[in-house]
């Protein structure tokens, strides 16, 4: 006889007794005993470093999915990593919050615009966005972009549209980035570490 | 950090200043109390508030805010007067000897050149004075008036304990017991390490507070050694690799400097940035500028960058002025910017003046927000009542807002303070149709490349021959990135030593900076990133912990730049003659049977020279020593001096009372209405600082319901004895305003702030915390850099959000 622990109180609450269930083959101690396999037992740890401040914190994140090509995977745990050298295992408010960031409700998830006085947010495509942004930022990099100082110097810089940059991404994310934003000439460039 | 995280451990004596390790960096903070528990080290707090590094302190001292340097200028003076300095390091170690010109001087609040129009100096006159030799006279006896430490010594004599008490407010006893606890680490076997953070950046005068705080640890002997060094406590998890990677407007990757447009000649640019030695011996690295200058546009332009066109000097952009944030944003409230792109970045929240950057911000035709959440910038023009009182229908800005991945989703590498690049790895999906940034930098620079093919425009070489050499190009991966920064070789490299030995073939990966070349034969995008992918693989993902020697150096844990070196400037960890200051406290020392170098950390030194070559520990710099004299490298001026903030209290600068232009910094720039709209202390009397809590980081969090939960709601902080003259309770509202707006919010009335005694005024402090804005899950409340000044540090231009004015009232 299989009930789960939720089906032996009602059929408890039925009316049958103890001990004619004993007297069935059924030990209700067993049944309480038994409990829900360890969760983190089925997950993927991945290794990374907490996003906020700088110590840099180790953290382990659990995920459900196997790997698999057409299995989600999702974040079900993050914890501190014990074999971390600074925080060894320990996380702070905030580190110890991190799942809730990564599964937040205002966490963006389509490509949206705002046109000129309106009031609202309207969802778009990631083709339709690059192709807008790309043709607002040629049409203003040809019409002021400064080849020439007045002394004549060749400057090459282009002075109208500026880039502040992420330094909560990575080192990746930074150097594509800068190397993006320097080919355009483009010298209203700064990241947090300005502030 | 000059030195990282677990290194704290091997202080002797701990100052927080500027900071609050315990709140807002708390797992490196346990490096403190570890320090404490093991090491019998003594925790020092100087803070306006006592706060929660402070409740660990065994000593605590109050400090109006804005005046640490008058308070670091009095450690250094007792330092010097009751001969508590480490003297054979100075002597040794740093530039107190070296001459410098006889015309150079200070009076009434001015160095010498300056001009009061353009509230600029002339520097000429900061300079050393040069011998025949072409080398810097010195004078190892110190006693020609103009050598550096008889300069320095008069300089600093002024602040005396009770001029200290006098502008700072730190009762003298305080301060002398302060002072007292840290001379004791003067000696070889005693350490201090120095914790700061934004507490001394957000300043008009930040970086010579800063410059003070060095001087202080030179003059103690505390600079190259374990538990010491200057450590600043950066405040995002890559702040650190954003800066080394040059993301800021006048930087090119690995702190190379972008050219100026009066630099046109490309060997003119190059000579002055790989300056020759100024004393016989000395190595002055950065000689090699060359290298790692071409081998960055080799990593960028590839084959167009050539030795024909000067490794295509004229595709870089050329400065006529610094484009930091603050010009940026005045600019755009002049009307003269079109365009701005906000990537993982909230400027209405993080810049001060909020009112002025909604403004600005509504004059811009585009705007692209990149970024994980819904951040305040990406609907500055929606009407959140008083939170952003603004008309949708009178903002004309497009704005695009592109969903980012957060750090659960992506590989690569983050830098800590320690300057540790530590590899991550991706975990799960990013939730709908959202990308990481590469993928979208990709996105963006791909059709543009398209457009400017078909179409052509203004100089488009630069984009057209961008190197892009990316297995899935809309796609750059983390692996082909970090390889590329660390960078790689064209040719067959041969063996310095041995040139019948090829070390890396034509192809590989480079291992270390010192492989790069001027001759367009090596790549790399960050040289001094060089080392941290080589052909042995991944050097970032490692993850050995061990410890041999038991001071905290893991030189097998991830890399740390540069050169997997731990402790910068370690070679002044041993004396002269190449012995460690303090047996117990090994580090790097002298090999004599190996003739190099060797020791638990890599050497800061180039490796087989001597002790008796007399090459000194600080090779980056042209002296090869450390400098107590900043020459015309600051900007208001080659030793610190205290000037009060643009908002001050009490509305004179005590060391000036009789120069009215040298009350705050001379050199700082204040842009036209700026001025007008700083605040008097007759009208706002009260010294406002602006923090962060444990609970939260910066405007993120307020996004994540746990911390939305422990701390749900904004409130400001007052002292009991104001908050008694005022008729506040704690938990009533109250409104605090300053010249440019105002915020409502909670009144916490604590014992933590005490009123301080200035110049014979009373100053109370008022402490706001940042966290809130009007989008999140915690409760809404208003952005607190409505309050803030527009104004930056003189070097920098980091904005003063630690010290302005403010009136309280109940609301």
């Amino acid at each position: 006889m299989q009930l789960s622990r939720r089906q032996f109180f009602k059929v408890a609450a039925g009316g049958l007794t103890g001990s004619s269930l004993v007297a069935m083959g059924f030990s209700p101690t067993a049944a309480l005993a038994e409990v829900r396999t360890f969760k983190l037992s089925r997950t993927t740890e991945t290794r990374n470093t907490c996003p906020y401040c700088s110590v840099g914190c180790g953290i382990i994140m659990y995920s459900l999915g196997d790997g698999a090509k057409n299995a989600h995977a999702e974040i079900i745990h993050i914890e501190g990593d014990p074999d971390h050298p600074v925080n060894r295992g320990t996380l702070c408010p905030k580190g110890a919050g991190l799942l809730d960031f990564v599964h937040s409700k205002n966490r963006l998830k389509y490509p949206e615009v705002r046109e000129p006085g309106s009031k609202e947010w309207k969802r778009i495509s990631w083709d339709e966005a690059y192709g807008r942004i790309a043709k607002l930022i040629k049409e203003d990099r040809d019409a002021n972009f400064i080849a020439k100082n007045a002394d004549g110097v060749t400057v090459n810089r282009w002075l109208t549209t500026g880039f502040l940059a992420a330094s909560a991404s990575s080192n990746e994310s930074g150097y594509i980035t800068h190397k993006v934003v320097r080919s355009l000439g483009m010298l209203a460039f700064d990241n947090q570490a300005r502030v | 950090m000059t030195n990282h995280w677990t290194d704290i451990k091997n202080a002797d004596v701990i100052l927080i200043m500027g900071g609050n390790a315990a709140e807002a960096h708390p797992c490196g903070f346990k490096w403190v109390t570890e320090a404490k528990a093991k090491n019998k080290a003594r925790l020092v707090v100087v803070d306006p508030r006592f706060t929660r590094s402070a409740a660990l302190a065994d000593l605590y001292a109050p400090i109006r805010t804005g005046t640490d340097i008058a308070f670091l200028g009095g450690v250094i003076n007792y330092l010097i007067t009751n001969d508590k300095v480490h003297m054979d390091y100075i002597k040794s170690y740093t530039d107190m000897s070296f001459l410098v010109k006889e015309e150079f001087a200070f009076a009434d609040g001015f160095f010498t050149g300056y001009d009061a129009d353009k509230r600029k100096y002339d520097k000429a006159s900061w300079e050393y004075q040069m011998g025949a030799d072409g080398y810097v006279r010195t004078d190892p006896s110190l006693q020609d008036p103009h050598c550096v430490w008889n300069l320095m010594k008069a300089h600093f004599s002024r602040y005396t304990p009770d001029v200290v008490e006098q502008i700072c407010g730190t009762p003298k006893a305080k301060f002398l017991q302060v002072a007292e606890l840290l001379a004791s680490t003067h000696t070889p076997d005693r350490v201090m390490t120095i914790l700061y953070a934004l507490g001394w950046t957000q300043h008009s005068v930040g970086s010579q507070i800063i410059r003070t705080a060095a001087m202080m640890q030179l003059l103690l002997g505390n600079i190259g050694r374990a538990g010491g060094g200057v450590n600043a406590l950066r405040g995002h998890s890559n702040i650190q690799g954003l800066t080394d990677l040059g993301l800021l407007s006048n930087l090119l990757p690995g702190y190379m400097t972008l050219p100026g447009e009066k630099e046109t000649d490309y060997d003119q640019y190059i000579a002055k940035r790989a300056p020759k030695p100024m004393r016989p011996g000395q190595m002055s690295y950065w000689q090699n500028y060359g290298k790692f200058h071409v081998s960055l546009m080799k990593a960028w332009y590839g084959a167009a960058a050539t030795k024909d066109n000067n490794w295509a000097f004229d595709y870089l952009p050329k400065l006529d002025k610094t484009y930091d944030v603050l010009q940026v944003f005045e600019l755009m409230h002049q009307g003269k910017m079109n365009g701005y792109v906000a990537q993982g970045f909230n400027p209405l929240n993080s810049f001060p003046n909020k009112a002025k950057v909604g403004a600005a911000l509504s004059k811009l035709k585009f705007l692209v927000i990149i970024d994980p959440l819904a951040t305040e910038t990406s609907e500055f023009w929606q009407n959140y009542g008083e939170f952003n009182d603004v008309d949708p229908a009178r903002i004309q800005t497009t704005v695009f807002r592109l969903p980012s991945t957060c750090f659960a989703e992506e590989d690569g590498a983050i830098i800590n303070s320690g300057r540790w690049l530590q590899w991550h790895w991706k975990g799960a999906e990013p939730p709908g149709e959202a990308k990481g940034d590469p993928e979208i930098m990709a996105g963006i620079f791909l059709r543009l490349r398209e457009m400017y093919k078909k179409d052509g425009g203004a100089f488009p070489d630069p984009i057209l021959n961008l190197t892009w050499p990316y297995k899935v190009p809309h796609e750059p991966s983390s692996e082909e990135l970090a390889k590329e920064y660390n960078g790689k070789t064209f040719a067959d490299q041969l063996d310095p030593k041995d040139p019948t030995k090829v070390i890396r073939k034509a192809g590989e990966l480079l291992d270390s900076f010192a492989q790069l070349k001027d001759d367009g034969s090596t790549a790399s995008g960050c040289w001094i990133f060089t080392g941290a992918w080589t052909e042995k693989g991944n050097m970032m993902a490692r993850r050995d912990n061990a410890d041999p020697y038991q001071n905290g150096q893991t030189l097998g844990w991830a890399f740390a730049w540069p050169a997997n070196r731990r402790i910068l400037y370690n070679r002044a960890a041993a004396d002269p003659s190449g012995k460690p200051w303090d047996p117990k406290r090994k580090q790097v020392w002298w090999d004599g049977t190996q003739g190099k170098w060797v020791g638990s950390d890599v050497p800061d030194f180039k490796v087989d020279s001597a002790p008796e070559d007399g090459m000194s520990p600080f090779i980056m710099n042209p002296e090869g020593v450390a400098r107590f004299f900043a020459r015309g490298m600051m900007n208001e001026g080659p030793f610190p001096e205290h000037y009060e903030p643009f908002e001050t209290p009490i509305g004179v600068n005590p060391m000036h009372p009789n120069n009215p232009k040298a009350t705050s910094n001379p050199a700082a720039r204040v842009f036209k209405g700026d001025m007008e709209a700083f605040g008097k202390a007759k009208e706002f009397p009260y010294a406002a600082t602006t923090y962060r809590l444990t609970e939260h980081f910066h405007y993120w969090t307020k996004h994540v319901e746990s911390n939305a939960i422990i701390q749900p709601e904004q409130f400001v902080e007052i002292g009991e004895a104001l908050a008694a003259e005022k008729g506040i309770k704690a938990g009533d509202k109250v409104k605090v305003s300053s010249n440019r707006g105002y915020i409502k919010a909670v009144a916490v009335v604590t014992k933590r702030i005490q009123p301080l005694k200035v110049d014979g005024k009373t100053v109370h402090h008022v402490g706001i915390p940042l966290h809130w804005g009007f989008k999140g899950v915690a409760k809404n409340g208003f952005i607190t850099n409505t309050l803030t000044p527009f104004v930056g540090d003189g070097n920098t231009q980091t904005p003063e959000f630690k010290s302005f004015l403010v009136n309280v009232e109940k609301a």
